[in-house]
């Protein structure tokens, strides 16, 4: 095995694909939220649909488009292995345990969150992803926004976003300060700031999710 | 505090030898003082046993005054029981009420196998130390005062990391028996001393190899190891680890 491969298979490695592709996966939620924000502006879908249409259409979006799903693959195949891996190393579990005395409940459940956030995923990309690709919009002359208003009209589906957020925002609060201690990053200076950054990162972006489909259903935006 | 006496239900688990299944028993135990120790109270649960014919739980321990890291039961569903900071030779009776029932289980980890009750088998530890946790040339006497400058900062740091006494509370503790905050205190001790610089890298790599050949799981940064950790280790130094580990992999010559 070369030193790569050597490097990428150890625990040590492991955790490093999980927490650069992290990250990577944070990075792309801030420019989603950023663009679906625009419908707050609460201006018929305007300047959420130019901003669509660019995510759409851009030719380095497209590429950085395959690039998220091979981060989004590698991240959910890295960490189910390294899941599996973690149990084998129990084999025979405690009568009793007392996780909460050592830890927080979220960090001990990042692979259930996760599973949580990649069912929503699939639904999600089945609602918005899929209507671009498939030719659904080109073909109705549908606009995003339009497909979002008509979405979110299903309270069960505004339900299961929600609850998707809330597993995001757990899955973030422990992931996010956990991928800097992964990539070494671990300084007196910085680990204030890591750990309020992520707390802050880890409620506004969901919470600015949670609040679409919300106030679409509602009729506040329109 | 003023001492009085308990009475308390134990339940242990018990295991004839390494092949054997193992189960849970249940004892009582009356009279119990406070002022004990925990492994006190386990000695007059193996004279109770004795006197009934009966095997006494096998348990391992040494100095009893919380240096040794022999000491290895999880109690109430954590390593070395509530307290934070101390290792099971130094939890007291007086840390539990009278009517209690405490779960007295062996540390759980495939790289840890059962031996007997509630010892298991540490050796695992001994082999990741031996694959690089030391200083290869002779270093001859104590040299002069001040030869070789050390910072005291790094020198408080290196010492912080060298009192791991390598009981496996982290290991037993962490969801996934990552030995994650062991390797990282052995290799940080040398990593901030001008001694360990010369095998710094080496050091690292092999001793990271090893954790990971004996079957011990990755790290999720749930900081349960410190946390359980009767020496109070920081899981910085599993961040300096990973760092020597990255900048070890990809900067030393071994291809």
């Amino acid at each position: 095995m070369s030193w790569i491969s050597t490097t990428l298979t150890s625990s040590l490695g492991k955790k490093l694909i999980v927490g650069i592709t992290g990250l990577f996966l944070c990075s792309f939620l801030v420019v989603h939220c950023g663009i679906n924000s625009l419908i707050f502006l609460n201006d018929g879908g305007e300047a959420f649909n130019i901003g669509a249409y660019f995510m759409a259409t851009n030719p380095v979006i497209k590429i950085m488009e395959y690039v998220l799903f091979l981060g989004l693959i590698a991240h959910i195949v890295q960490t189910l292995l390294l899941a599996l891996e973690n149990k084998k190393a129990r084999p025979v579990g405690y009568f009793k345990e007392n996780g909460n005395a050592n830890s927080k409940w979220y960090s001990r459940s990042m692979a259930i969150l996760g599973t949580l956030i990649l069912i929503f995923l699939i639904l999600h990309l089945k609602h918005f992803w899929w209507s671009k690709v498939s030719g659904h919009l080109a073909e109705t002359g549908e606009t995003m926004f339009a497909e979002m208003l008509e979405i979110f009209e299903k309270p069960i589906i505004v339900v299961i976003y929600v609850l998707a957020q809330i597993s995001l925002a757990y899955h973030l609060l422990h992931g996010f300060s956990s991928a800097f201690q992964t990539l070494g990053f671990n300084h007196i200076k910085y680990n204030g700031l890591i750990k309020s950054v992520g707390v802050v990162f880890s409620l506004v972006l969901p919470i600015a999710f949670a609040a679409m489909p919300i106030v679409i259903y509602f009729g506040i935006i329109k | 505090m003023s001492e009085r006496h308990i009475n308390i239900k134990l339940k242990v688990w018990r295991q004839k030898n390494k092949s054997d299944k193992g189960n849970m028993e249940e004892y009582a135990l009356s009279g119990v003082s406070t002022d004990m120790s925990f492994l006190e109270m386990m000695d007059t649960l193996n004279e109770k046993l004795t006197k009934e014919d009966k095997q006494p739980v096998a348990f391992d321990h040494d100095c009893r005054e919380g240096i040794c890291g022999m000491c290895s039961m999880y109690i109430n569903g954590q390593p070395h029981g509530p307290l934070k900071g101390v290792t099971t030779c130094q939890l007291h009776m007086r840390t539990f009420n009278d009517g209690d029932t405490i779960v007295v289980e062996p540390w759980r980890s495939a790289a840890f196998p059962v031996l007997k009750d509630l010892i298991v088998d540490r050796t695992a530890f001994d082999r990741i130390q031996h694959a690089g946790g030391f200083i290869s040339i002779n270093t001859g006497a104590a040299p002069d005062a001040n030869a070789i400058p050390v910072p005291k900062e790094n020198a408080d740091e290196a010492f912080l990391a060298a009192q791991c006494i390598g009981c496996g509370a982290c290991v037993a503790a962490c969801k996934n028996s990552s030995a994650m905050l062991f390797t990282a205190a052995k290799v940080s001790q040398y990593a901030l001393l001008p001694q360990g610089q010369a095998e710094r890298y080496r050091r690292v790599e092999a001793m990271v190899a090893q954790m990971d050949k004996e079957g011990f799981g990755a790290c999720t940064n749930t900081g349960a190891c410190s946390a359980e950790c009767p020496k109070e280790i920081s899981i910085s130094h599993i961040a300096r680890m990973n760092r020597d580990y990255l900048g070890a992999k990809s900067t030393s010559n071994a291809i």
